[in-house]
């Protein structure tokens, strides 16, 4: 118990910079909510279309949100989608993506 | 046949963090034994993720009584004669190599005291926390012709994807050039908004290319179009003047299902074949355990947890639970509320709080012919002070006009959804 403890102190000693990192999980939360289109961990099923997300680097995935947000990148939906994310939260979500293989 | 948590546990080897960057999720190991009743969205979803997330960590049952998934989206596509029944098939073995113990049979009752369900094919089995996903019942006491089986054997709904698809799909091929298809829409909140929207226009499309005499008209009991107005109502104008009708302000007393008939206030419509959406609630298993209801209709839930409001131990998942505001009854919706109840649960298993800043986004697609689609999307957060789930504000919205991209998206949607949940 107090190895966890200590565990979970240097968890969130490791997240203090990242706002909103009360549940340790809050990344992988977040980055659930789409997997409904861009597939489980942001692994898309071949042929299906949609854009995989998994292992495109934090900053490629940034710049894109970015271009949907200012309508530089045309979408259908993605420009409506964006725009319900803080950017604390899109930080978190490219995180998280980046970093699946 | 009793599952306890003990033998569970016996079973069970520690978890391990996974991943450099994410092993700090690891630092809390939740394990215990997860019920979840019903397949569909919602409980397939959390049977995956709670797997998933806690490295195999949790037990999981899935209890279905269908031996198939068999998606409700895109399932209008088969009444339209575009898809088959076998396009929006799944079988459950995805589940199953994640671990997920998968039963076909059904839930005839809950203690919750005891953190017991009892089976129909006899038994029970013991849980730490049981979700229940069960969709929707119909309240088909509420149109007394109908509420009989000859009549439901001959007016269909094919609110549930399945024989009824099929079923209504012939009832449109057997009727003659120059008949009538009517469609009668419950008062919201019912399963799906727009569905009944575009079956009516899928339908239309189907006349207009085969049977250009036919004719379809939509009794709907709301004061207008719920779900995607003005990209439905433009449709209707530019494709179907003449084949489409929209009757609004048209609810359903009662059905003389001899005559196909639909009795409204006034008037009573005689037509061909009879579609009858009929009233909705919380699927019986939700809907008569107790659990707090809203209008007598859907569970009451906590909603940084899915838990019951009434009784502890209790998740409750998609359709059967009353929405926030401006949320829609959507199988994208019940997967995303799966995916905040399963990390809610690992937390609680492990003794933390669940996550205080849940975050929901729904994304539906609607055919309004068989090549193009339209959509609508929304994001929903928790708000702490008002304790429920609002609509994030400026994000969302609808699709700018029907094409074919959108209808290759929905496509796209619909493969990573059922992977998402089931493989």
């Amino acid at each position: 118990m107090k190895l966890r403890q200590l565990f979970t102190a240097l968890c969130l000693a490791a997240t203090a910079a990242t706002a909103q990192a009360e549940d340790p999980n809050l990344a992988r939360n977040l980055a659930a909510t789409c997997a409904n289109c861009h597939g489980t961990n942001g692994k898309s099923v071949d042929g299906s279309g949609m854009e995989a997300l998994a292992g495109t680097t934090k900053e490629k995935l940034l710049q894109k949100i970015r271009d949907f947000k200012s309508g530089d990148k045309p979408a259908t939906i993605m420009h409506q989608i964006v725009k319900g994310y803080t950017d604390e939260q899109m930080a978190l979500i490219t995180t998280y993506f980046a970093a699946q293989k | 046949m009793i599952f306890n948590r003990r033998n569970f546990l016996k079973a069970m080897s520690a978890a391990t963090a996974t991943g450099a960057l994410y092993g700090c999720a690891g630092a809390t190991k939740a394990n215990g034994h997860v019920v979840i009743v019903g397949g569909g969205f919602g409980g397939a979803t959390a049977a995956k993720y709670l797997r998933m997330w806690s490295n195999g960590g949790v037990q999981v049952t899935l209890i279905e009584r269908n031996a198939q998934f068999i998606s409700c989206p895109i399932s209008n596509l088969v009444v339209s004669g575009d898809k088959t029944l076998a396009d929006i098939t799944i079988g459950y073995e995805g589940l199953k190599k994640w671990g997920v113990r998968v039963i076909q049979d059904e839930v005839t009752g809950i203690d919750a005291s005891k953190r017991t369900i009892r089976l129909a094919q006899g038994g029970e089995m013991s849980y730490d926390r049981l979700v229940l996903s069960p969709g929707i019942d119909f309240m088909f006491e509420t149109l007394p012709g109908l509420n009989n089986a000859d009549a439901q054997s001959k007016i269909l709904h094919a609110w549930k994807a399945g024989s009824q698809t099929v079923a209504l799909r012939k009832q449109l091929e057997d009727m003659k050039d120059g008949g009538t298809y009517a469609i009668t829409i419950p008062k919201a909140p019912y399963r799906c908004p727009p569905g009944p929207y575009e079956r009516a226009s899928l339908i239309a499309g189907y006349f207009k290319a085969k049977k250009p005499k036919s004719k379809v008209l939509i009794l709907d009991a709301n004061e207008d179009v719920v779900s995607k107005k003005g990209l439905f109502m433009k449709a209707w104008a530019d494709l179907y003047p003449g084949t489409l009708e929209y009757r609004p302000n048209s609810e359903l007393r009662d059905v003389d299902a001899a005559n196909h008939t639909a009795i409204l206030e006034f008037d009573k419509v005689k037509v061909d074949v009879l579609n009858v959406v009929p009233p909705q609630r919380a699927g019986n298993i939700a809907a008569q355990s107790g659990l707090k209801l809203i209008n007598n209709r859907w569970v009451d839930i906590d909603w940084l947890s899915m838990a019951s409001t009434n009784t502890p131990g209790i998740h409750v998942l998609g359709d059967a639970i009353f929405p926030a505001a401006t949320m829609p009854k959507s199988g994208h919706m019940a997967n995303q509320h799966a995916k905040l109840a399963t990390a809610a649960i690992l937390n609680l298993l492990a003794g933390d709080a669940p996550n205080p800043a849940p975050l929901l986004m729904n994304t539906c697609y609607s055919f309004v012919d068989s090549r193009n689609a339209i959509h609508v999307a929304s994001v929903h957060s928790y708000d702490a002070e008002k304790k429920t789930m609002l609509p994030v504000q400026g994000a969302g919205g609808v699709s700018v006009i029907r094409n074919e991209l959108e209808a290759k998206s929905a496509m796209g949607w619909a493969k990573n959804i059922w992977a998402d949940m089931l493989t």
